[in-house]
């Protein structure tokens, strides 16, 4: 098991470099720099402030000198703010971020879940449908939209919930809200199709057979083994909810990192624009990590097969 | 003999959208105290459906019993609550089933899946459970039980699941063991084997036996009486010997002709020409009819009346009324060479 940990961490690393290569010179090709819009600057000052951040060497020397302080963790310093390390944004950034995709996560599983068992329990009822129905809209409409709805009827109209900014837990709410609605559904309809197979495998009918109840049946039996592939999309989702902070961070102002990373796009931070990046992959290829692991706790013919190799 | 089991006219349906399937219509048989019957007969005879409405496990909802009494001790099951039977299950009548490599829960040790039947049942705390599931282990012939009991159904090989599958249903002490095609799914070294195992236990507990099966071989093994289904009904019933030596029955001649034998000169295998009746909408008289070569007009008309042959053995044909013409079962049908 350690073997293959240690093995699947090196694998980490060298996703993650090729992911810094690639957006680095991605980025070299967006148009403009980041000093050549602001036309307060004279020649002579653009020329110091290229230097002091290195933009003057040529393309290859930046990318060996970027790569060589990121080994050593140093993401560099921010073009906006004069003398912010982009190390210390990111952790600024972090908690609102992290509390936000959390709570979606959490809230958005606990509920799918349970739509889910209700849907498959109910099979053909108007239950199922109802839930079914509600999971087909959770899917098709976009976190923003409820984003943008939930502002305007239950922030503005109503005045229950503060329509945006950071301030406080009744914060928290809407955007965690918005942001768990595809949470929701991808999980209710994922765990229904799953119930449903599982509770027609002759693995249920034999432990009916034993004289099981019921209840442990259903619990015991059948949620467990659906499970598994829940955990096996909780990391797709989790990383969708990571990409779909960004647009919510903004529409709420939620000063985290999604925010910073887009504000980083418009004004070609360069080193903020790559932390952010970098952070991310790194974030999604944990979770990838952690999801593999997790699937081995759970299905134990996956941890014999782990533990093999 | 006292009777354990009293199934009488039972008729099961399926409520399915091209309409109702009449999958049991009129089964009637009755189990005695460490008795063991095999039910034979072709796939959709309904074989699966009667054990399936003992135990209350037809599928909800599109499943039900829709007429007759299932009397178990005295009690009948067929109109017993939900909560009665989850007393019986298990403990009374258990079950095996045909595939041992889908009917254990992948995820759960053997050991827990052994235990749950005992905690239900008998109060057993968890270390006189886990004690009692390693014996049972011991019992089925599992080497190493202190340890497998801990393992997962992956990995155990078939024949060992089924064992495991025979310790789970005889956990505890049940009357009634039916066990539904339990060689089925196994390669032929690991069926005798199987079958060795449930008739020593058998003969060590006293349990009475139902055994599904459409393996004539299996039944000679294992069956004191057997009962040949056909479209839903019971067409023959008697013992081992009164099936195999002098079957009464078309459908029970061409069953055993069926049956590929080592010394046969022919080396083609028989098969009974025809497929069973649609059980949607059955047929009116003799459900064989259709595929029988002996078959006369009253047969499709009218359906015949279960005739005594002996004391035990009963067939439903025509051709044993005193009226039909005397029919002689083809050579083909004569198990070594018996008339």
């Amino acid at each position: 098991m350690l073997r293959y940990i240690t093995q699947r961490i090196l694998y980490m690393l060298l996703t993650l470099l090729v992911i810094a290569t690639i957006t680095f010179f991605l980025m070299k090709l967006l148009p403009g720099s980041p000093f050549n819009n602001q036309d307060k600057l004279t020649e002579t000052q653009r020329y110091a402030l290229n230097e002091k951040y290195g933009l003057n060497d040529p393309v290859p020397v930046q990318y060996i000198n970027y790569i060589t302080k990121l080994a050593q963790g140093d993401l560099g310093y921010t073009f906006q703010f004069d003398g912010r390390t982009v190390n210390s944004l990111i952790v600024n950034g972090m908690g609102p971020s992290a509390t936000v995709g959390f709570e979606a996560l959490l809230f958005g599983t606990i509920v799918g879940l349970l739509l889910g068992i209700l849907a498959a329990l109910r099979h053909n009822t108007f239950l199922d449908y109802g839930a079914m129905v509600i999971a087909v809209f959770g899917i098709a409409i976009p976190s923003f939209v409820f984003a943008g709805l939930l502002q305007y009827y239950i922030g503005v109209k109503l005045e229950w919930l503060p329509v945006a900014f950071w301030n406080g837990p009744e914060y928290h709410i809407l955007p965690a809200f918005s942001l768990s609605v595809g949470v929701i559904a991808t999980v209710a309809r994922f765990m229904r199709t799953e119930m449903l197979e599982i509770l027609g495998t002759d693995y249920i009918l034999m432990a009916r057979s034993k004289g099981v109840s019921k209840s442990s049946v259903i619990f015991k039996h059948s949620v467990r083994n659906s499970l598994i592939p829940i955990v096996t999309i909780l990391g797709p989702m989790a990383i969708g909810l990571i990409t779909g902070s960004l647009v919510i961070e903004n529409i709420f102002a939620i000063p985290g990192i999604g925010e910073q990373f887009v504000k980083a796009i418009q004004v070609n931070d360069y080193p903020v624009i790559m932390g952010t990046t970098i952070f991310y992959s790194f974030l999604i290829v944990a979770i990838i990590l952690i999801v593999d692991i997790l699937y081995g706790i759970i299905d134990p013919r996956i941890r014999v097969a782990g533990g093999k190799s | 003999m006292e009777k354990l089991l009293e199934l009488d006219n039972i008729h099961v349906s399926f409520q399915t959208y091209g309409g109702e399937v009449k999958a049991v219509r009129g089964v009637s048989f009755t189990l005695d105290k460490g008795e063991s019957l095999a039910i034979v007969g072709e796939s959709g005879s309904g074989k699966s459906v009667t054990s399936k409405s003992i135990m209350r496990l037809l599928p909800n909802k599109i499943g039900s019993i829709k007429q007759g009494s299932i009397k178990f001790q005295g009690k009948d099951l067929a109109k017993a609550s939900e909560r009665d039977m989850e007393k019986i299950r298990g403990a009374e009548i258990s079950m095996i089933f045909q595939d041992p490599m889908t009917s254990l829960n992948p995820t759960m040790t053997i050991g827990k899946q052994i235990m749950e039947g005992l905690r239900k049942h008998q109060n057993m705390s968890k270390s006189e459970a886990k004690e009692r599931a390693v014996n049972l282990l011991k019992l089925v012939g599992i080497p190493n039980p202190e340890l497998r009991v801990d393992e997962y159904p992956h990995q155990f090989s078939g024949g060992m699941r089924q064992r495991v599958v025979i310790a789970i249903a005889l956990s505890c002490n049940p009357k009634v063991l039916i066990a539904d095609e339990p060689t089925t799914a196994l390669d032929v070294t690991i069926q005798a084997q199987i079958l060795d195992l449930m008739r020593d236990l058998q003969d060590k507990t006293g349990t009475a036996i139902i055994l599904i099966t459409h393996d004539l071989g299996v039944v000679a093994n294992l069956a004191q009486r057997v009962a040949v289904m056909y479209g839903g009904m019971i067409v023959e019933t008697g013992t081992v010997d009164e099936i195999f030596y002098k079957p009464k029955h078309p459908y029970t001649w061409g069953l055993l002709a069926s049956m590929p034998k080592l010394n046969a000169e022919s080396k083609e295998l028989l098969a009974i020409p025809g497929t069973p009746p649609d059980l949607m909408n059955p047929p009116k008289g003799c459900p064989f009819a259709a595929r029988c070569p002996y078959a006369m007009e009253v047969c499709l008309e009218n359906m015949p009346e279960a005739t005594d042959v002996s004391s035990s053995h009963k067939a439903a044909c025509w051709l044993l009324d005193e009226r039909a013409p005397k029919v002689e079962p083809p050579e083909e049908a004569l198990v070594g060479g018996a008339r």
